[in-house]
Order: structure tokens, then sequence, then C-alpha cells
């Protein structure tokens, strides 16, 4: 197992290296704004413009340009430093950090809290009112653009533009350490957009495992145990289930700690999502290599945690 | 074997169980009208294919066939008390407990992911009021019982990390849990290689006696019924067509269908040469069975009426223990039998009993007699298999 | 007897992956790491000689993991064995290739265990019997194609109505009949059939049984059947094999082999077995007069 984690790790190193270079590729090589020019501003002189553009190491050739990127990062671990406010990338990063991460973890205990609860009972219940019910309601919610709910949701509940005003408004999030209440409260309304749409998906995946779990051989020998119903459906069923959805949301995290781009503008979160959307308008170079190589690193772990733990939670599958 | 029959109560007495289920294609009379008993310390032997029903029984038993689209009627009595419409709970306090039930598929009976002991000890919790510990050493003392090798070991793995022999131990062990008074075991060996099966059957046989448990073997292999049971039933299309202790249903067989059985399988016992005389035709629809005999499409003894009329399941001679549902008399079968076992073709055989052939069924497809010609025989025994009809479900 | 098929000291090994328990079963399978390392192996067939001649018919007999499934696959050239030679007709094979391999694919076919599964669900019946012939450029005229495979219907015992039905609209029986046509449709001089009738009905089994057998005498084929049922392979072969964790165990002509086995592992297996009493048996005079000296009728493991 040690071996494989290892082994995982160094291809890990390898796939990063090539993420940098593909996002620079891109950046460098695809049409786009000028980032000297954005820099300069409208009325800049073409010299000032060379000069900053001279300044950002922009008329060096593009792969010398990234093997100064690349010794930078494996020799000092520096990132580089954003274009338009002279603070540190990584500082950039670490400030903006935990704010994705309240997000996407908090989303996760929301999304799997609803999503269990309404798989079980809409498999045990299959064919119900409720049924189909909590069916009908989770297709309409894959359906809706998680900007769209979140527009939505401000428009009702926010404390300053809401019809009905409950929760904190867009851009009031604090850090937990500074007001846990205040974090808490701001965090209602995004958690719960960006939560809905996963938990209609994983409502509907848990739905049909279990339904597929409780017509196995197993289940039948359970009942022919005299175990309680209960028992069948959470300790045989469920647990037959749910590997598939622990796994799939190990991915999704990953994808969420990379930045829940659309949430966090919407609801104005100063999180790695919206630093990104910053970063791309402002064709501030470092700073979107940053979160990309930001983001990589966390699908790239998150892929290998999910690995490891498949085999925990299924011991059918070969040792890796 | 066993000692002389047990003159106490009958622990499971079925009467007259029905049981049918409502599909889209029509209502599938899986179990049609069949009776039976087993005392405590004895074994049934319930013998049939796919589609007689005899899993579907042994369901019913324990009450695992209730459904929105399920029919079931009839009685069925377990130590005088009434289970087909008892609540749900009372069947559930049984099962597990008073009734056990094995599985033929050791490998997708047992759950992949809970490990072998903990599976036996939660059996044991869900009826008796005991400690987690407590609960995990009787599921060691219990795959000792089963001579597990390295219980302790086994305890603690997956199912999939044993082999087919070993899993099917444990299943017997789960069964054995909480003593059970009767072992309802649905073709428990099938699946394993014939040296592990005949461990298996030994071991049951010494649990059965050690325990004095009554068993029903659901199987569709003779040699074993005759090895372990006491009694036999045969079942086709949902009906018992033939009963008896064994030693009489194998030394002096009544029904055609029980000769087919014992004629179409290759046996160490009968000599090389003898050709397997295949039971032409395939089971039929259990939607839509045959009128009258619901094996004379079959059958090579068939007579007209055999179309129309149901045979009645009934004693051979008088009082005896050996029932058969067959039209054709005692004396005819009798020489019938004595043919078919010399190892005479069922044409020379139904000639010996002075049975007319009959003219070939007007039905569609449904297979007549054999035709007389023996060198196309088995082929042309095969083609006449096709019919509209609808595959009875398994089991 | 001129030998068709030969096997001479065929090994085929497997790499065993790292740290995997070994539930004593031989034919484990892979899980190779990208690193070339030696590591420990399990042979499914260990040194394995046989030969079946024209026209013979063997039965392969053994336990779970004794390899006969495996030796059947080499046999059929679907796998190449670690070491060893195979020959056809006195020719080396073991390597063949292309259309030489092509070629050979005419001569040796296989039926499945598995009726359903060895056949395409969406494909008809006359589909899967004609794909023979598309693969090897045979018959292109759809109307004769279409009358052989209506001939091998009937010679199988199927309607040739069933030509346009598919998979799913017949019996167990039936598609194992399907299997049977297919794998004679190219005239092969060997059919190995690998557990023909352990998933069908017992009443089944006797029809499919028969069938081989007709075909075999008809067509002259050679017969590899392979059964974990000695029972089925008395009936059916002059030949018998047994097999045990990848080796031949013992290999006699059926009467000797049943009457007197030499190695205590063929006793065993012959123990096992559950007996009817023998007046059940038929021709039970005769059967009486060849009970075998070492048969209990109940066993006492």
């Amino acid at each position: 197992m040690l071996r494989y984690v290892v082994r995982r790790l160094l291809w890990a190193v390898v796939l990063l290296a090539l993420v940098s270079a593909l996002t620079f590729a891109i950046f460098y090589l695809l049409p786009s704004a000028d980032p000297a020019q954005l820099r300069a501003g409208r009325d800049a002189s073409p010299a000032t413009i060379a000069t900053i553009r001279h300044q950002l190491g922009l008329d060096r050739p593009v792969p010398a340009q990234y093997w100064t990127y690349l010794k930078a990062l494996v020799l000092h671990g520096d990132l580089g430093y954003s274009w338009f406010s002279q603070a540190s990338v990584g500082s950039l990063i670490v400030d903006r950090l935990p704010a994705t991460i309240s997000l996407a973890l908090g989303a996760l205990v929301v999304w799997m809290g609803l999503a269990i609860p309404v798989g079980v009972i809409s498999a045990a219940r299959r064919r119900s009112w409720i049924d189909r019910l909590t069916m009908g309601g989770s297709l309409l919610l894959v359906s809706a653009p998680v900007y769209w709910l979140g527009l939505v949701a401000l428009y009702l509940f926010a404390s300053d533009i809401g019809r009905f005003p409950l929760l904190p408004g867009a851009d009031s999030y604090v850090p937990l350490t500074q007001d846990p209440a205040k974090w808490f409260t701001s965090l209602i309304m995004p958690w719960l957009v960006l939560a809905a749409t996963f938990a209609a998906v994983y409502a509907r995946l848990l739905r049909g495992q279990l339904i597929e779990a409780l017509s196995e051989d197993y289940v039948l020998t359970a009942r022919a145990k005299g175990l309680s119903e209960r028992r069948i459906v959470l300790r045989h069923g469920l647990r037959a289930a749910i590997t598939p959805l622990v796994t799939l949301a190990g991915l999704d995290v990953g994808i969420l700690l990379g930045g829940a781009v659309l949430t966090e503008t919407v609801f104005e979160i100063p999180g790695i999502g919206s630093l990104n959307y910053e970063a791309i308008r402002d064709g501030n170079y470092p700073v979107i290599q940053g979160t990309v190589l930001v983001a990589a690193a966390f699908v790239i772990v998150a892929n290998l945690v999910v690995d490891v733990a498949y085999r925990r939670l299924d011991p059918r599958v070969r040792e890796p | 074997m066993n000692a002389a029959p047990d003159a106490t109560a009958v622990l499971l007495e079925v009467r007259d169980l029905r049981v049918a289920f409502e599909t889209g294609d029509g209502l599938v009379r899986a179990v049609d009208g069949i009776s039976f008993g087993v005392r405590p310390g004895r074994t049934l032997g319930i013998v049939g294919e796919s589609g007689s029903g005899k899993s579907v029984a042994a369901l019913t038993v324990l009450g695992l066939t209730r459904g929105v689209r399920t029919r079931i009627s009839g009685s069925v009595r377990f130590a005088g008390e009434e289970l087909l419409g008892a609540p749900p709970e009372r069947l559930r306090a049984l099962r597990g407990d008073a009734l056990a039930l094995v599985f033929q598929d050791p490998l997708s009976a047992l759950h992949p992911l809970l490990r072998v002991g903990a599976q036996i000890a939660e059996t044991v919790r869900a009826h008796r009021d005991v400690s987690r510990a407590a609960a995990r050493a009787r599921a060691l003392e219990l795959l000792e019982l089963v001579a597990m090798p390295q219980p302790r070991e086994r305890l603690d793995a997956f199912p999939h990390e044993l082999s087919g022999g070993m899993r099917q131990r444990a299943m017997i062990a789960m069964a054995l849990a909480n003593e059970p008074q009767l072992l309802i075991a649905d073709e428990p060996t099938t699946a394993l290689d014939v040296t592990v099966q005949a461990q298996i059957l030994a071991l049951l046989a010494r649990l059965r006696d050690e325990l004095g448990m009554a068993m029903v073997l659901i199987t569709h292999d003779l040699g074993v019924v005759a090895q372990t049971a006491d009694d036999v039933a045969v079942m086709y299309a949902g009906q018992i067509v033939e009963q008896a202790p064994v030693g009489e249903l194998l030394g002096a067989p009544q029904h055609p269908y029980t000769w087919g059985l014992l004629t179409s399988t290759p046996r160490l016992e009968t000599p090389r040469d003898v050709p397997l005389t295949p039971i032409p035709g395939r089971p039929p629809s259990a939607v839509h069975p045959p009128p009258g005999c619901r094996f004379h499409p079959r059958c090579a003894f068939v007579r007209e009426e055999h179309r129309r009329v149901e045979p009645p399941l009934e004693a051979v001679d008088g009082a005896g223990a050996h029932r058969v549902a067959c039209l054709l008399g005692a004396e005819a079968r009798a020489r019938a039998w004595a043919a078919l076992g010399a190892g005479a073709t069922p044409e020379a055989a139904r000639a010996a009993a002075g049975i007319e052939p009959v003219a070939a069924a007007e039905e569609a497809g449904r297979s007549p007699a054999l035709h007389g010609r023996p060198e196309a025989r088995s082929r042309s025994s095969c083609s006449h298999t096709d019919d509209a009809g609808l595959d009875a479900p398994r089991g | 007897m001129t030998a068709l098929l030969t096997l001479e000291h065929v090994v085929k090994a497997y790499p065993l992956a790292r740290g995997r328990r070994d539930r004593g079963e031989t034919a484990t399978v892979v899980a190779g790491a990208p690193w070339g390392r030696a590591r420990a192996t399990t042979r499914a067939l260990d040194d394995v000689s046989l030969a079946v001649g024209e026209g013979e018919a063997v039965g392969l007999v053994g336990e779970t993991g004794c390899g006969k499934s495996t030796l059947a696959r080499v046999a059929l050239g679907l796998e190449s064995p670690t070491s060893g030679t195979i020959r056809y007709r006195d020719r080396d094979v073991t390597r063949a290739r292309g259309p030489q391999r092509k070629a050979l694919a005419r001569e040796r076919q296989l039926v499945f265990q598995d009726p359903a599964g060895s056949l395409n669900p969406r494909r008809t019946i006359g589909a899967s019997v004609a794909e023979p012939f598309a693969i090897h450029g045979l018959l292109p005229d759809r109307r004769a194609r279409r009358r052989r495979v209506e001939e091998l219907l009937e010679q199988v015992g199927l309607d040739p109505r069933h030509h346009d039905r598919f998979p799913h609209e017949l019996s167990g029986g039936q598609r194992q009949r399907v299997g049977i046509a297919r794998a004679v449709a190219l005239g092969p001089r060997l059919l190995v059939a690998d557990e023909p009738v352990s998933a069908l009905d017992v009443s089944i089994q006797a029809q499919i049984l028969n069938l081989l057998e007709e075909l075999r005498r008809e067509l002259g084929l050679a017969l590899l059947l392979i059964s974990h049922d000695l029972a089925v392979v008395r009936h059916a072969c002059e030949r018998i094999v047994v097999m045990r964790d990848g080796r031949i165990v013992e290999q006699a002509g059926v009467d000797e082999l049943f009457a007197a086995p030499r190695e205590p592992y063929t006793r065993e297996l012959l123990a096992a077995i559950p007996r009817l009493p023998l007046a059940a048996a038929r021709g039970s005079a005769s059967a009486a007069a060849e009970a075998q000296p070492s048969s209990s009728s109940s066993s006492s493991t």
C-alpha cells in the first residue's frame, strides 16, 4: 500500500508539472488581451507599454519564461507575484483558501446530509408519493443552474435586498476566526445553493444503488435470518450502496476546493474561485497559474484519497 | 441412515399450498396445490427442476414471497401454528430462530462487504438478548461445529476470501445459530465440487442427528436425495407428482417424470452402454400449464384422457405412504418401469405396458410422445421443443 | 488412431499479484506492476501432456481450479502456453499467427458452458450461426448461407424457423443447440465442449449429450469434453483424463478408470459421488455385476 501511495505521489508531481506547462502554453499561445496593455491602462503610450512588458518579462521567449517560473516554484516555493497588486501569489491564495474550504466542506455536509436520508427513504418506499415527490424535486434542482439559484435565493432571503430578509446577503462573509456566528450565517445560503444540485444527483444515485442492493441475494438471506427491515436497509443495503457515493463525493469535493466560481461570484465570497475569475478578467497570469495549479493539486490528491478509500470500503477490490 | 419413523407430531405441515404471481404476462402459478409434512429428526427431499416451484414453496413457508402481487392460499402449519396469515413480526421472529434457510450460492447469499463472523453474530443478536462479545463467541462455536478449518481466522474473513465449501459452511453456521427446529436447504451443494458436496451433505446429516432437527432438502439430484433423505417429493410444474419414503420411491418409482429423471441422467451405477433417454420437450409455462396431466406433452405413456383429466395425488396401494399423480394403473406402471429399468426404450416399455400410442397433439408445437424411428430418436424428440408458450420463472 | 491434437509438456503460468492471498486455487489471474520484476507465478498448467485422436472422445475432469478450462483455451489456441508444444496433425502450432491461426480456427471449435452468455443478445440466431462463414469469407451468397444455416439448425434438432428469433426467445437447451450449430458450422475436426450441460436442467442435459454423440458419429468429430461431473464424462467419452492443481493425475480408458482407478485422488472423486440404490439404476442386473469394488453407498466423510 505504501509503495502504491508513493508511486501515485510521484506521478502527481509529473502531472502538476504538465498542468503548469499546459496552462502556460494556453495563455501565451492563444490570443487574448495583452497583459502589459491591461496593466498600463487605456491611455498609456507605446513606450510605457513596452517598459511594462519588459518589467513583466513578457518580451522574453516563452520557454525561458516558463523555465524561470518553474525554477522559482520548485526551488523557493515561489509562485510569483500578482501583476496588479504586488502581493505574492502564494499569499493571495493562502488568504483566500479558508473561504473556499469553508464553502466546499460545508456544502459537502449539507448535500450528503440531504441526499442520504432522501435516497434511503425513496428507495425503501419505492413508487410511493414520497418517492415521486423527491425524485421529481431532484429533477428540478438538477436542471437549475447554480447561479440562478443563488440569485433567486438572494432576491428572496438576503437581508439587504431580499423580499423576506432572513439571512446575510452577498459580500457578508467573514472568516471563522473573526466572528463564528456571522461566518456561519453568511454561508447558509451559499451552502444550500451549492449543495442543491449535488444533493439532487446523489439522492437519485443512492436511490438507484440501494434499490439494486435490496434486490440482491444477500438481502434475501438477511430477511431469512429474521433481521428487522430497518437493519436490513441500513446495514446491509446502505452499506453496499454507499460506496460509489463516497468515491464520487471525494472527487467532487476535490474539484470544489479548486474554487466554486459561480457560487463565490454570486455571493461575493473571497475564495479561490473568485480569485481565479478576477485574475482571468485582468489577465493576471501569475495568479491564474497559481490558482490552476492549486486546483489541480486538490483534484489529484482527492483522486488518490478516493482510490485508497475505495479499497477500504470494498474489500473485494485487489490490493493496488 | 435413520432410526425408525418418529411417532411424534408433524413439525411442518403444508396443505394445498398455492402461490401465484401477477405479472405482465399473466398469472404465474408457481406452486399449485402441494401438501407435505416433515417430522422432527427426518429429512424430506424435494426434487424438481427449474419451474417446478420448489424454491418458491420453500420461500413461502418462511413468508418471503409475500407481496402486493402475490396470491397465496392453503395452509402452512409449523408446530401447530398457522404461518400463512401470521403477522410479519411473528414470521420475523421465527425466521433465523426456529426456522432457518440455507441458499444455493453462498457467494451471492452472503453479504460481500461484511465479515463472516459479524454476519453470524447478527443472527444471534436478532433473536437473543446477548452482548456483542457473547454473540461473537457463539459465532466461533458455530464455525467449529460446522468444521470450518481455522475457525478463529475465518471469523474476520470476508466471503470472497473463502473457498466455496467454506462459504457454504459459514451459511450453515449462520442458519444453525439459534438451533432451529427446521432447516430448509435449497440446492445447498449444487455450486460445489463433488468432494466438497459429499462433505457438506455428511455435515448436514450429522447435524441433523446431533440436533434432532427436521430438514427439507431441495435438489435436482436424485443421488443426493438417495443419500440424505428419508422421504421424497417429486415436483413438476408446481405440483407434487410423486411422494414416498426414499427407498420405495427409488425402488419402485411410479411416475413417468420420475422415470424420466432416473433414465436421463448418466449414473455410475448404470452400465455405459445403456443409452440416455432424454425427457423430450421442456418444462411447461406456469401461466398456461397444459390441460389435464401437466406432464402429458412430454410423456411417452400418454393416453387420450390424460389430456383432459387432472390426476389426483393418490396412494399407490391402499394405505401406503407412496402416492403418485398418474392416471395409468399401478400394473401398467409396474410393467413399464420394469422394461425401462432393464434398459428398454420408452416405446418398448410402452408396448410392454400395453399402452397404445396416441395420435400427435393438435396444439401448436406441444410435443407428443416420441416417434418410432430409433436412429432419429433423440433428434426428433428434440425438434418439437418450440412453442410460443412462456418460459416458467425459475424455481 | 492418428493423433489429431497433441499437447506436450505444456506449462501455463500466470504472475501472482503481490500480497494476494492464495486460496489454494491455481488459476489465479494477473495484476502486474509496470516494473518488470521477478514475481511469484502460479501454474495453471504444470507439465501437461495429452493427445486427442481423430474422432476420439476424451473427457477431462477435475474440481475447481484444476486447470481444465485453461487447458481448453490452450488447446484451442486462445492462449499461448508459457512453455511446451502444441501439435495439430503433427505440425507445431504453438505460436501460430495470422492466416495459419485462422485456418486452425476452422479445425477446432468451442462449445461454451453458458448458452445465454455466449450468444449476442442483439443478434438473431441465424446471424450468430452464420457469423463463422462471414469471418472466414465463405458462402458470400446470402441465400446459400441462409440455407446452410437452416440445415445446421435442423441438424441440431431445432426448427429452422428459429433463424430469425433472438436468444432470449429460446430456452436454455435450445440456446445450447444454437451454440453447437455455430461450433460445427465450419466443419471442424475437433470440438471442445467446456461444461456444455452444467447450466441446463437435468432433463435437458440428456438431449444435449445425445446430440453431441450423434454429431460426433455423423461428422467424425473428435471431442474433448470438460466437466466436473464424472458420470457425464463416463457416459460420453472413451478416455478420461483426471486433473488436479494443473497436473494430470491419471489418464485411462473409461472402463478401466472406473473399474480400477489407480490414483487415490481418482478414488476420492469416485467415492464422493452420491449413489442411487442399485434397484433404481437401469439395467440393474448387469449393473450389479459391474459394481465397483471400492464403492460405498453412503458417504462416510
